[in-house]
């Protein structure tokens, strides 16, 4: 296992910039997860990394040392794909032996046996090895081809959201085996999602990734309660975070086009025109709550219940424990924690802290 | 059934119901689909039918009117395929019909009494065949090995000016063959290359690349490049990766792409007329030189068409399994 390091990489395909001064580092054993909607350059990264495409200018090290001139056999990562990675011509065995039996590693036979066996068993699939992999359904396809990569010790796993084409209950039961393997076995991992969920699940730290650049690395908390930038905080939390456009006057904070004020924070400098953003759980009904507004729509979900509220021209979303008894077109007290409030500048910017 | 739908089952369902069987109209129209094919398979099949019963036919028979339909075979049009004849002086004949009347006559005397003609020697009917396999054989992997390599480079490689470049190789086979092959003539000739096999395997090769790199680049289009990059990544090396991954994928289409390449250079006949004499004069035009030779010898003619059909057809039967699923030109994947 290795630390993976990338510095100012570039890349261009003709006049799109896939990435734009791109560094970040996974550390050896470290579960990184990088996060960012379709087209952001999850894919281009993996595959610089695995020296399947050749960046435009910048570096990758391993533990420190430059291998921008190595070959994909060289570099000795594991990668599962997103879709199409098992050779359709062979049987779920020759798949996972398939890396072991490279002319470069020379593994003797009955040590790919031994370790195909035990590749099969981590991911419950020993029943299926003599089974050609076009007739595997996509969990079991999704299994093997991660087990391909574990059975061998390369250097860092790439993994370009293998669970994404999985249904829930599958994707949910896949997540915590991986994470459960990873944490047991220690392996350096970069996993590839656009769910925030299973980025704030199984990271040890999160990047970012936003139309070719890096826009926040942290931890899951970091990520959630101190985002760098608008796009950060709308990324992540379900439902959505609240933003709104405010101004200050007279130290208060006032939401634009809404009843709302807070007192402006006086341990950092404010600019005229701020955005504001608002956790949904954060917002919490109170009976003898600060504000007031009208129900508009319930979502009960179980564990917790989604509430619309309007206040004058806005609408809030909040995030309650348990089911509501609140009803459509009530009127509903709740305050608002001041202390977990987020600011942003105009740019987006996160202001302060 | 659309009441089941709509309601939901009343009752418990105790009988299942089956989905793969299949309803009597289903089953009819299949039927009447079946006889269709099969008679058009017949009509098809009519000139082979006649063809090879010829073959078969003395001469009597051949030329009767109408046509014999049941006949006493013969394996006349053989004999005359494989063997260059002279007429029989009238002693020789003589003598033949008094060792007939004491009932031992071989073959080979037999169809010399009824046709009044010598046996001198061997025909070089086998040598053109064996030509034929030689340069169509050879041609054809020829066309296929490079078309493949070149199909692959422009599949998967940033060639400069690769669309250009595919529509010369495909502008190669806009001209009429017929329009150049006074000019190949006497290039060939020049060259000391007619009537040599190696000239007509690069004549057939050169002809039948720019088909084969058309569609054997269709079919590795059509193989997924993550296969060949997740082989990469596993350590292998690009030629171990096309060797191991892309092959076995494109065994349907280079299936294909060689019968397509072989039927090709097995039929040909203007050029092999016009450049070949001897030495390498292949089938086609040996067979339809036939016709021009003193007495009309259908059932040689038959016999020699029968021959030079059967390898074609070896070599379809054996790749059948492939072609069903090649010559659907990947429309059905995997
Ligand atoms: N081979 C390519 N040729 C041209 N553009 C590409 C290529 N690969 C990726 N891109 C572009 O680069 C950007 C990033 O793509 P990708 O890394 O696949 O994003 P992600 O995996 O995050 O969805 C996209 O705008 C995509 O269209
Ligand atoms: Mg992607």
């Amino acid at each position: 296992m290795s630390s993976v390091e990338l510095q100012h990489i570039t890349k261009k395909f003709r006049t799109v910039t896939a990435l734009n001064d791109v560094s970040f580092t996974v550390k050896n054993r470290e579960f990184f997860v990088l996060l960012g909607p379709t087209g952001a350059g999850k894919t281009t990264t993996l595959r610089i990394i695995a020296a399947l495409l050749h960046q435009d200018s910048g570096s990758v090290l391993f533990d420190g040392e430059s291998v921008d001139d190595w070959t994909p056999a060289d570099r000795d990562v594991a990668f599962v794909f997103q879709q199409y990675s098992l050779y359709p011509t062979m049987t779920v065995y020759d798949n996972l032996a398939f890396p072991l039996r490279s002319p470069m590693r020379k593994t003797p036979g009955p040590e790919i046996k031994e370790k195909v066996q035990r590749a099969a068993e981590i991911l419950h699939i020993g029943h299926l090895l003599d089974r050609k992999t076009a007739n595997l359904s996509g969990g079991e396809m999704q299994r093997v081809a991660i087990g391909r990569a574990i059975v061998r010790e390369p250097r860092i796993f790439l993994m370009d959201e293998p669970l994404s084409n999985l249904d829930a209950k599958l994707r949910e039961s896949l997540r915590v085996e991986l994470q459960h393997m990873q944490k047991t076995q220690g392996n350096t991992t970069l996993f590839v999602t656009h769910d925030q969920i299973e980025a704030l699940t199984m990271a040890d730290r999160i990047g970012v990734l936003n139309e070719g650049r890096i826009v926040q690395v942290g931890t899951p908390n970091d990520i959630y309660d101190r985002p760098a930038t608008t796009f950060v905080a709308q990324l992540v939390g379900s439902p959505r975070i609240n933003l709104f456009d405010a101004r200050v006057e007279d130290s208060q904070l006032w939401l634009v086009g809404s009843k709302i004020s807070v007192p402006c924070p006086t341990d950092r400098t404010m600019p005229a025109t701020v955005q504001v953003g608002i956790r949904p759980e954060d917002i919490q009904p109170d009976p003898k709550g600060k504000f007031s507004g009208e129900v508009i729509l319930t979502e009960p979900l179980g564990v917790e219940t989604i509430l619309h509220i309007r206040s004058g021209e806005q609408v809030l979303t909040s995030l309650i424990p348990g089911i509501s008894s609140m009803r459509l077109h009530d009127t509903v007290h709740f305050n608002i924690l001041r202390d977990r409030l987020h600011y942003f500048d105009d740019s987006g910017k996160r202001i302060g802290q | 059934m659309s009441d089941f739908y709509e309601t939901g089952p009343s009752k418990p369902v105790t009988e299942s119901i089956r989905v793969d069987k299949v309803s009597p109209k289903a089953r009819r129209m299949h039927n009447i689909r079946a006889i269709v094919v099969v008679i058009l398979a017949i009509l098809m099949l009519i000139p082979i039918l006649v063809m090879t019963q010829t073959a078969f036919k003395t001469r009597a028979d051949v030329v009767s009117v109408p046509p014999t339909i049941v006949f006493k075979p013969s394996l006349e049009g053989f004999v005359f395929l494989f063997t260059e004849r002279a007429i029989a002086p009238p002693g020789r004949i003589k003598a033949l019909q008094e060792a007939a009347e004491t009932g031992d006559l071989s073959l080979f005397d037999r169809v010399a009494l009824n046709s009044g003609q010598e046996i001198t020697g061997l025909s070089d009917y086998v040598g053109r065949l064996t030509n034929s396999l030689i340069i169509a054989g050879l041609s054809t992997v020829f066309a296929v090995v490079l078309g493949l390599f070149a199909a692959y480079a422009f599949s998967r490689f940033p060639v400069a000016g690769k669309d250009d470049l595919m529509f010369f190789i495909l502008s190669t086979r806009m001209l009429p063959a017929v329009v150049v092959t006074i000019p190949l003539f006497i290039m060939y000739r020049q060259l000391g290359m007619h009537d040599t096999h190696i000239g007509m395997i690069l004549l057939y090769t050169v002809f039948n690349l720019s088909l084969s790199v058309w569609l054997l680049k269709g079919f590795i289009d059509e193989i997924p490049i993550e296969y060949e990059e997740a082989a990469l990544v596993d350590g292998y090396t690009r030629m171990q990766a096309f060797y191991k991954i892309v092959l076995p994928q494109a065994i349907t289409g280079i299936a294909a792409t060689a019968v397509f390449c072989l039927i090709f250079a097995w039929n040909e006949y203007a050029f092999a007329l016009m450049l070949t004499s001897d030495t390498a004069r292949t089938a086609p035009p040996s067979i339809a030189t036939m016709l021009g030779r003193g007495g009309i010898e259908w059932s040689a003619i038959a016999a020699g068409s029968l021959g030079f059909l059967i390898p074609v057809a070896v070599v379809v039967f054996l790749l059948r399994n492939y072609l069903l699923r090649g010559v659907t030109f990947g429309a059905i994947r995997q």
